[in-house]
């Protein structure tokens, strides 16, 4: 199931983003337990399953609150995945890796589970 | 910190923020609970939306409230569209900073949860959108929305509590939406947390006619009008109509006035009506009583007095071209504007419809006296229920301003007159009863006063005349232990001129 990641493992490609290229934004609010949990855990999977090709932005919206709009956010933390398209979003603090690979689409999803 | 000195504060009622919506003030006592959240519940299309939108347009437009409007469900741009065409463009006021709006898009099923969470980042939109107009009043429509796209339930209703909690200690007053579910007010029980105020919206449709109603269903620390209202919406926004809720601490208006008819003012003690009173004039067909009604506005005009007719009936030409068999002339009233005849088939619009219109009209021409001709026809736009509960509110509202006002309604059972009415009959201080008795061969009208409060009146019944030269009440004659009327009478008395003038004239129906 992981033999994409690890193949690509030997031949990273850092600057050039290639279709495969992970975008992530972390939203959270203040440096709560539960937004560093949420953190850890993010990357933890990337390194995991996404090692050399993701980049992953935090952004704390008790500093930016302007930027709950556009990415239309309501619970937190959430992770947005900006790419590759299309854009999905995963609430919570990531701590079932299971759900969050499947969100993340790095896992196929269950047939009869959303 | 207590103070013994805030102690009486416990009796006050609560502070409140007005709606500026027509009624609903009124029904809660001058608005919605200020700093607390409201919740307003139906089903779709009960005019939830508009609802909250008046009341923060309203808030900015009038109190100089800015507003939060939050919507779960339509896009910004549809909700500006919407309500432009209904007068509430809520662009000149978000241009001003007045009102802010935003709309949250939760995505059925497209949500992953991964593990714990909170609505933090709801909180954070909404307190940006809160402290960057300074608003004092935030609609959340529909909240309940995101029961579809996240799917903790335990979770969501604890961070709702705490949202409703949060906007509390923000001061602002609040409007939350709801859906009305099966065997709750809204479908997650969203009644539970929101306990200051709740609001149900109904849209229901009787025989083809569609009416709304609005009920307060709790107002805690207030009395409030338990009564559902009618209410409807125009291009003006929302009107709600309470029913009944001006009470009964009217001043009375000092005087009597002529009914029109001379023989009539002299059975209610030789002085008319009461100013001010409410008189219902009701008989099967043909018994005369627009002709009463007409002579009562007619009256009023002769005096210098405004009138306003609403004949649901006939036009106004035919209620001219009738009244002039009948020995009077509209006509100069008209021309004058003292009588304004308004003249409208009931089934044209809905009961509210009907309700604004009157209530439009009667707080624009501010009449002395009022006919409505008849009321029994708005039956036909209602249950007998609602028409009651419209009677006793336009009666009040009347009263209010001291009109006199008289009703008239067609009687159906020509055997017991009374029985149709006894629904609206209380609510009016003078009740005459037109009849049509079929008696050797001829058709008698007959006129009685079934009550007329606070004055001395005949309890005779009266033959009703109605010849080319006016009204007339002649006196029944009794003749061993029988009523003479009509044409036996004027053999009894020998009075040819009576005779001729029944036999040569029948007088019109009207």
């Amino acid at each position: 199931m992981s033999a994409k990641p690890t193949q690509r493992l030997h031949k990273p490609r850092k600057t050039k983003k290639p279709a495969d290229f992970f975008d992530l934004r972390l939203y959270v609010a203040g440096q709560t337990a539960r937004s560093l949990t949420a953190l850890t855990n993010l990357k933890r999977i990337c390194e995991e399953h996404l090692e050399g090709r993701y980049r992953i932005e935090v952004i704390d919206l008790l500093e930016r609150p302007q930027l709950a709009r556009g990415d239309q956010i309501l619970a937190l933390p959430t992770l947005v995945r900006k790419l590759p398209p299309p854009i999905r979003k995963l609430v919570g603090d990531l701590s079932d890796t299971e759900r969050a690979l499947v969100g993340l689409d790095l896992r196929p999803r269950s047939p009869g589970k959303s | 910190m207590v103070k013994t000195a805030t102690r009486p504060a416990l009796v006050r009622p609560v502070p409140k923020s007005p709606t500026g919506i027509q009624g609903l003030d009124e029904i809660t006592g001058g608005g919605l609970p200020r700093g607390r959240p409201t919740l307003i519940c139906g089903g779709p299309g009960c005019g939830k939306t508009i609802l909250a939108m008046e009341f923060l347009i309203n808030g900015a437009r009038q109190f100089g409230e800015p507003g939060v409007f939050l919507s779960f469900e339509e896009t910004v741009e549809d909700l500006t569209m919407n309500f432009a065409s209904l007068g509430l463009d809520p662009r000149p006021l978000s241009a001003r900073k007045k009102l802010s709006l935003d709309y949250v898009q939760v995505e059925p099923n497209q949500i992953q949860e991964t593990g714990a969470y909170d609505l933090d980042g709801l909180f954070i939109r909404l307190g940006h959108a809160i402290d960057g107009i300074g608003a004092k009043r935030v609609v959340l429509d529909t909240i309940e929305t995101l029961f579809s796209g996240l799917s903790q339930t335990r979770l969501l209703r604890a961070e709702l509590r705490r949202l409703f909690t949060w906007l509390k200690t923000k001061g602002v007053t609040a409007i939350v939406t709801g859906e009305r579910g099966e065997g709750g007010m809204t479908r997650h029980g969203l009644e539970e947390y929101i306990t200051d105020c709740v609001i149900l919206l109904d849209h229901r449709v009787t025989e083809q006619n569609a009416t709304r109603r609005l009920r307060v269903v709790k107002y805690r620390g207030s009395t409030h009008g338990a009564n559902e209202s009618p209410f409807f919406i125009d291009e003006s926004g929302i009107s709600v109509l309470p029913i009944a809720s001006l009470g009964l601490q009217h001043r009375l208006a000092p005087g009597r006035l002529s009914t029109g008819v001379a023989d009539l003012d002299a059975m209610l003690g030789g002085r008319g009506y009461f100013r001010g009173s409410t008189i219902l004039v009701s008989g099967s067909a043909g018994t005369g009583k627009t002709s009463l009604a007409g002579y009562f506005a007619d009256a009023a005009c002769r005096r210098g007095e405004s009138a306003l007719y609403f004949a649901f009936e006939e036009s106004a030409a035919q209620i001219v071209r009738n009244l002039r068999s009948i020995g009077t002339d509209l006509e100069p009233s008209l021309r004058k504007g003292l009588l304004q005849v308004h003249a409208a088939r009931p089934t044209t619009s809905g009961l509210e419809g009907h309700l604004s219109a009157m209530h439009r009209l009667i707080e624009e021409k501010k009449p002395r006296v009022v006919a409505v001709d008849p009321i029994s026809n708005l039956i036909s736009v209602g249950t007998s229920v609602e028409v009651k509960a419209m009677l006793a509110r336009l009666i009040d509202f009347m009263k209010v301003r001291q009109m006199t006002a008289l009703f008239t309604s067609l009687t159906i059972d020509e055997g017991h007159p009374e029985g149709t009415d006894i629904g609206i009959s209380s609510f009016m201080d003078t009740w005459l009863v037109l009849r049509n008795i079929e008696m050797n061969g001829e058709r008698i009208r007959t006129l009685d006063v079934v009550k007329s409060r606070g004055m001395p009146h005949s309890n005779q019944v009266r033959e009703f005349v109605l010849t080319s030269h006016g009204l007339k009440l002649l006196d029944v004659v009794r003749d061993q232990g029988r009523v003479l009327v009509g044409s036996e009478r004027a053999a009894h008395a020998g009075d040819a001129a009576v005779a001729a003038q029944r036999t040569t004239q029948r007088a019109p129906r009207r």
